[in-house]
């Protein structure tokens, strides 16, 4: 090799370091740096109005389970933040299942539609995500409060004589929820059942498959992939969810998200906030984990 | 002696579309497939040959008419229900599952105990020379391999009809030649009826116990691969199948007139005009101006190997071809503008019904 051709190479390995410069700085300073701050603030102490005291301290990711007795100052369980993490986990565990059951066919439904109308199909599902989070979580509100679209409908078909209070409940996040993230369930679904042979239900349908066999035995394993990246689509943002429990919860059924909010602002227990921050990034990471451990194990087994 | 009828179609009648736009992609198909044949389904892309196998299969419904199996109407029957297996044309096989898997799944969906099923699937992967292969994964396997899979899979639960929908299309030639021998065997060690559909005259030929001709969605012609080659019954069969001369002539007492005047002795029962079609390998080259010979000019000759294509003109400007086996030397001892007479081969000309 030639001392022009040696120094070309190592021209371009410098180019090609100075081009991935941007992508570097960014993920140091826009995410590794911000959650190394979050870390080192859950292990601080609070401050007065907010903030926190350079003091080491462990009390913030004690505080995840137990409460300090404001008489005598002792350790105690604290059953309120077991409900709120237990409430979050089975919402959007729920969520997660629910837009799974509602996605399957809606995805299954565009990609068996011709090749024209399938991008409309897709535009279609994609035209929520226009509109500004809050304002279609306003909207959701709208329709389920007491004075409602959805009472006013019931009660004017006269299927119930009394306004159905949803609002401010469970069921009104799970709702919320399930309409927000549904299309993310849906898009990752479709891509997967687009690149399904349809050749392979008749091979099945041929080979004594019934059509519940045909699902299960055929199309499921073969879509998997797209149904764990829609779940784990709807599952984590779901778990962090903060806007749609906030306006459809009212307040009083309060998720993870809401919580840790709660202790940066009225709460001022910055510590608190930063360990439980930390919490729900390991939750995740960890659910992730699992997910995807499971799921390499479910196609081994097959082979 | 009438064998046994595996499959029937009576007035078989597949339209697709509404309105001003249906399409009969099978008119009025009725046919009989006798247990344990090769049954060859030959015609071009769009003749209907698919559609027919496909409502054996149970994947289609017939509009009008009805299948039988074994003397009892399946028409309505879904595929798995039905005891009639398929190997697609581009195999079908379930990516997920290992090569003894996808060899499985026919009899587990059966119920078969599990004992059963694995010795089956040993069996098959035998029969089929994979026996290696057992634990690889579909995509690990090359396009013949995966042909075998495919075999082996539909095979595996004893169907008593086994439907092959251009299986061999998507292999290479020598693949193809290869499969063609595997899958005659195949057919003779089981036992099986095979209903194979292809457009490839060759492979038709070659396989079958019988041919059934089909165009535009109707049936021209059932016979076997001999019957099929020497006494085609329409102009369509005729050139569907290997090459053939056309040649317009009328019928006179004791056989037929040509154009040019000569006389060809042939049996035919229809008046007026007629088609006469000739093979080229039935077409003899002789000197000009032997009695009885057709007088001829060579116009250009075609070098194939084995032999040689010569392109003839008679006096009235119809084309012929003869085809001459090729010499020692490969030269032909012919040339372009050459004065010939020729000769059919006694029995060879045959009359095409239009």
């Amino acid at each position: 090799m030639s001392a022009a051709e040696e120094r070309l190479i190592q021209q371009s390995t410098r180019n090609a370091w100075l081009l991935s410069l941007p992508a570097l700085i960014v993920l140091v300073v826009a995410a590794s740096g911000p959650l190394l701050i979050v870390l080192i603030y859950s292990f601080l102490s609070p401050g007065q109005h907010g903030n926190v005291i350079w003091e080491f301290s462990t009390d913030g990711w004690v505080g995840i389970l137990w409460s300090k007795d404001i008489f005598s100052e002792e350790w105690m369980l604290a059953d309120a933040h077991l409900a709120i993490f237990w409430r979050s986990l089975w919402l959007s565990l729920l969520t997660t299942a629910f837009t799974f059951i509602v996605g399957f066919p809606t995805a299954w439904f565009i990609a068996t539609r011709p090749p024209k109308e399938r991008a409309l199909w897709l535009f279609l599902i994609t035209i929520p995500f226009w509109t500004n989070l809050l304002i279609r979580t306003y909207a959701i509100n709208e329709v389920l409060r007491k004075e409602g679209l959805m009472n006013t409908v019931l009660m004017g078909m006269g299927i119930t004589d009394m306004p159905i209070e949803v609002l401010y409940t469970q069921t009104a996040i799970f709702i919320g929820m399930t309409y927000v993230y549904l299309p993310l369930m849906v898009l990752p679904l479709f891509a997967a059942i687009d690149r399904f042979d349809m050749k392979l239900l008749e091979a099945g349908y041929d080979l004594y498959a019934s059509r519940m066999q045909v699902l299960r035995r055929v199309i499921l394993p073969i879509v998997k992939p797209g149904i764990i990246a829609g779940s784990i689509l709807v599952f984590v943002p779901s778990l962090g969810a903060y806007v749609t429990p906030r306006v459809l919860g009212g307040g009083k059924q309060m998720m993870i998200g809401n919580f840790i909010e709660l202790q940066f602002l009225q709460g001022k227990n910055w510590p608190l906030g930063a360990a439980l921050s930390m919490l729900l990034l390991v939750i995740v990471m960890v659910a992730l984990l699992v997910y995807v451990r499971y799921a390499n194990k479910g196609s081994s087994s097959h082979g | 002696m009438t064998e046994a009828v595996t499959i029937e179609a009576r007035n078989a009648v597949k339209a697709f579309g509404q309105g001003d736009h249906v399409v009969r992609a099978l008119d009025d198909v009725s046919i009989q497939i006798r247990k344990g044949e090769f049954f060859t389904l030959l015609g071009p892309s769009g003749c209907g040959k698919t559609t027919l196998l496909r409502l054996i299969a149970g994947f289609e419904m017939p509009t009008s008419g009805s299948i039988l199996l074994d003397g009892a109407d399946i028409t309505e029957l879904p595929p798995n229900k039905r005891p009639v297996n398929t190997v697609f044309q581009s195999y079908a096989l379930f990516p997920h599952l290992t090569v003894a898997e996808n060899v499985g799944f026919g009899l587990t969906m059966l119920g078969r105990p599990k004992a059963e099923v694995q010795k089956r699937v040993a069996e098959m992967l035998a029969l089929v020379k994979l026996e290696q292969m057992a634990g690889r994964k579909t995509s690990q396997l090359s396009g013949g391999q995966q042909q075998r899979v495919a075999l082996a899979r539909a095979l595996a639960p004893q169907p008593k009809v086994l439907l092959l929908d251009e299986p061999l299309s998507a292999l290479d030639l020598k693949l193809r030649k290869e499969m063609q021998v595997e899958l005659k065997r195949l057919q003779t060690e089981t036992g099986i009826t095979f209903i194979f559909v292809t457009h490839d005259q060759e492979e038709a030929l070659t396989m079958s116990d019988r041919i059934g001709v089909m165009s535009a969605g109707k049936l021209q012609q059932v016979g076997s691969p001999k019957d099929i080659y020497t006494r085609p019954v329409n102009r369509f069969v005729a050139s569907f199948i290997g090459e053939t001369n056309f040649l317009p002539a009328t019928v006179v007492p004791g056989g037929v007139k040509l154009a040019t005047g000569d006389v060809i002795e042939v049996a035919t029962t229809r008046p007026g005009a007629v088609t006469l079609t000739v093979r080229p390998e039935q077409v003899r080259l002789v000197p000009a101006g032997e009695p009885g010979a057709i007088a001829a000019t060579v116009k250009f000759l075609v070098y194939f190997g084995t032999d040689t294509h010569c392109h003839l003109e008679l006096a009235d400007e119809t084309e012929v071809v003869a085809r001459l086996q090729s010499p020692a030397n490969g030269d032909a001892g012919i040339e372009p503008g050459q004065a010939v007479g020729l000769r059919l081969a006694p029995g060879a000309a045959q009359v095409l019904e239009d």
